[in-house]
């Protein structure tokens, strides 16, 4: 997994709540096998004028002048602003895997949904809580301020507005220590194999059932 | 000892150790697989060179991707087929318990064919790269989705990492009304604590009204639970489930079975436990319901009439109610029963299992399909339902009433197959999404119970299912 420390960007604002993992990446290009490659279809269904197929060319694509995304002022854009319960839905991780491959590397939001925020952490997509009070002070800020650039720092666990004011922001110990050093979590996990073995074989003499 | 919530004993039986923040490793019993969430994971597998920790943790199916009719002519998409194509490749290379590859006459939704085979029992963790996975709980499994990477994890290592979630309780006393199902409960209790009301809890459906509840509606309830934002949600053990799980497949025999009988009385909420958050309903409260908007939580009973933004007062709140009634083509303050409806469906993890198309067919049974609806549908949620409903002629019920009876799987849900709604069309669904384009792009959902669903096909509109 990449690394995460300090990220400064460009923040586009997306103003709904509730987005869910349908609207993120629908499900039409669920069907790819791999893990790249979502990017172009990112909110699709929002995106584009045209209704989207796999294996389109983007270029071809009808984009939807009001969609905030296409706004030539968040080219470009790293930090994504949004609601509360983003990421709702689905458990698809073809939405972080979409969010990233367009050039996102942070979220920010009062809340998230609890699959979208984990699948988030496993590849370095640093999903960042702000009470909503702040997030609506930072939408209000990006859409009268063209350039407006943000800095989320996991080391410090602060976000840092261009004007100098700075939010204080947590994330568990074990999931940051993760993000910091771009760790493999399975690699770590299988570390503790004899732990899992001795549990395993407890159970297997006190649950037999569980390994018929 | 302190008394424990069901929650806190199925998690601390699965704790296999902790960090010192409480991130806890997760011992993972049971691993549903299927073709849409998984082929990156396996691929993940090999390219680091690990083994599959418990292969004969997993138990796979198709069923995102399968078409629902003429099946002689396979998978006609290229795309769906090499997603298919890829499970079928894994599975014979890793292996399985099980697998229920298309075609199979035991091929159907992953969590039908899960508790329908015994291989979601009390006691367990199950997890599936699908939100839906909170169905298991209903067994008092603690039970929930995961993406990808967890798919992986799980693999690779027969863990997860996760943090204990908050516990909640959602009590639904007295006795439920004639034509009112557990789907009708689940939706007023998103209607009441909303699509993130259960974020970062786990969920315990219990009361009288619960009890009084089949496994069938216990799995409809604990479905949605994700879309209340609860990972997980479960029911104690009781007489019903174990009844359920005596003599199938993969359940336990002979002295096992005793063993595992003994085991599973004890998975209950132990008086004097204490929950996060209490949550009460009365059954008698809960009318039928149907939703207006593109959320879960924008739900109300037939008889109310869709709301007025102008009525509320939090602007964020009043923008997403007006964006909802634009994108699903309704006015404010329009009676639900005036809503004309385009397409059915009766399928999907949340409403396609016997019981489920026992109730359609009790409502649609010697009517028909009004001329307006284009396309009313039956989706059957496995081979083994399809051939049960077919045992008892429920297929001819609704054929001569003129629905379509289809081959098993997720079907219109999500339209990841051709079946889907076109732009505009407006459809009555058992499933349990009604997203923007969660049923097809430009796509109108109202979810309703499966007898509000064939009431509405037969009238062409919503009506209450109880006045026909």
């Amino acid at each position: 997994m990449e690394k995460f420390t300090i990220l400064q960007g460009l923040a586009a604002p997306l103003d709904r709540p509730n987005v869910d993992t349908d609207a993120i990446i629908p499900k039409q290009f669920l069907k790819s096998i791999k893990r790249s490659g979502f990017g172009p279809n990112l909110f699709d269904e929002w995106r584009y004028m045209d209704h989207g197929e796999p294996g389109m060319d983007p270029a071809t694509r009808v984009p939807n002048p009001n969609f905030v995304l296409n706004q030539p002022r968040y080219r470009g854009a790293k930090i994504l602003l949004a609601r509360e319960n983003f990421g709702c839905g689905s458990s698809r991780e073809h939405a972080p895997w979409a969010l990233m491959d367009f050039g996102f590397r942070a979220v920010i939001a009062p809340s998230y949904a609890d699959i979208f925020f984990n699948n988030s952490f496993k590849n370095g997509l640093l999903p960042v809580i702000l009470p909503a009070g702040v997030v609506d002070r930072l939408f209000l800020e990006v859409e009268a301020t063209p350039g407006y650039q943000i800095t989320v720092d996991l080391v410090a666990q602060k976000v840092a507005a261009p004007g100098g004011q700075t939010f204080d922001f947590t994330v568990d110990a074990f999931r940051r220590h993760c993000l910091l050093e771009g760790l493999d979590e399975i690699g770590l996990t299988l570390k503790h194999a004899d732990v899992i073995r001795e549990y395993e074989d407890r159970r297997k003499a006190t649950q037999p059932w569980l390994y018929v | 000892m302190q008394p424990q919530t069901l929650y806190d004993k199925l998690w601390s039986s699965h704790v296999v150790r902790e960090e010192a923040d409480g991130t806890a490793l997760i011992y993972i019993d049971r691993h549903l697989v299927h073709e849409v969430t998984s082929p990156q994971a396996f691929e993940g597998l090999k390219l680091a060179g690990r083994k599959p920790w418990r292969i004969d943790s997993v138990v796979a199916t198709a069923d995102h991707n399968t078409p629902t009719k003429d099946w002689d002519q396979g998978i006609r998409d290229p795309i769906s087929r090499l997603q298919v194509e890829t499970l079928d490749a894994n599975i014979r290379e890793f292996g399985a318990k099980a697998y229920f590859p298309f075609l199979d006459g035991r091929q159907g939704i992953v969590h039908v064919i899960g508790p329908e085979q015994g291989a979601t029992l009390p006691g367990m963790t199950v997890v599936c790269g699908d939100s839906h996975t909170s169905t298991h709980g209903a067994f008092a499994a603690l039970a929930f989705g995961i993406g990808t990477s967890e798919v992986e994890h799980v693999l690779a290592t027969q863990c997860l990492n996760m943090k204990k979630a908050k516990s909640m309780a959602v009590q639904v006393d007295g006795v439920l009304g004639k034509g009112v199902t557990a789907k009708d409960i689940v939706l007023a209790v998103i209607g009441r604590i909303g699509t993130a009301g259960g974020t970062g809890y786990a969920i315990e459906f219990g009361g009288a009204a619960i009890r009084g509840l089949s496994m069938e509606g216990r799995m409809t309830l604990c479905n949605m639970a994700i879309e209340a934002g609860a990972r997980a949600g479960m029911v104690a053990v009781d007489d019903k489930t174990i009844e359920y799980l005596r003599g199938r497949t993969f359940s336990p025999k002979g002295d096992l079975w005793d063993r595992a009988v003994a085991h599973w009385r004890t998975l209950r909420t132990d008086e004097g436990a204490q929950y996060d958050k209490v949550v009460q309903l009365r059954a008698e409260d809960i009318m039928p319901q149907v939703t207006w908007g593109t959320s879960p939580e924008m739900v109300d009973s037939v008889l109310a009439s869709t709301p007025d933004p102008q009525k509320i007062d939090d602007p964020v709140r009043r923008q997403s109610v007006e964006r909802a009634l634009q994108y699903m083509g309704l006015q404010a303050n329009m009676p639900i029963t005036s809503i004309r409806i385009d397409k059915v469906f009766i399928g999907s993890c949340t409403n396609s299992r016997i019981e489920d198309l026992r109730a359609a067919a009790d409502v649609v049974k010697g009517r028909r399909v009004a001329a307006s609806v284009k396309l009313a549908m039956v989706v059957p949620g496995s081979g083994l339902v399809k051939r049960q409903a077919e045992s008892e002629g429920l297929d001819r019920v609704f054929r001569e009433a003129g629905f379509e009876w289809r081959e098993p799987g997720c079907s219109m849900c999500l339209a990841m197959n051709d079946d889907r709604l076109e732009a505009g069309e407006r459809c009555a669904s058992t499933s349990n999404r009604n997203f923007e384009g969660r049923q097809g792009a430009g796509g109108r959902t109202h979810l309703v119970s499966p007898a509000m669903a064939a009431a509405a096909a037969i009238a062409g509109r919503f009506v209450d299912v109880r006045q026909l």
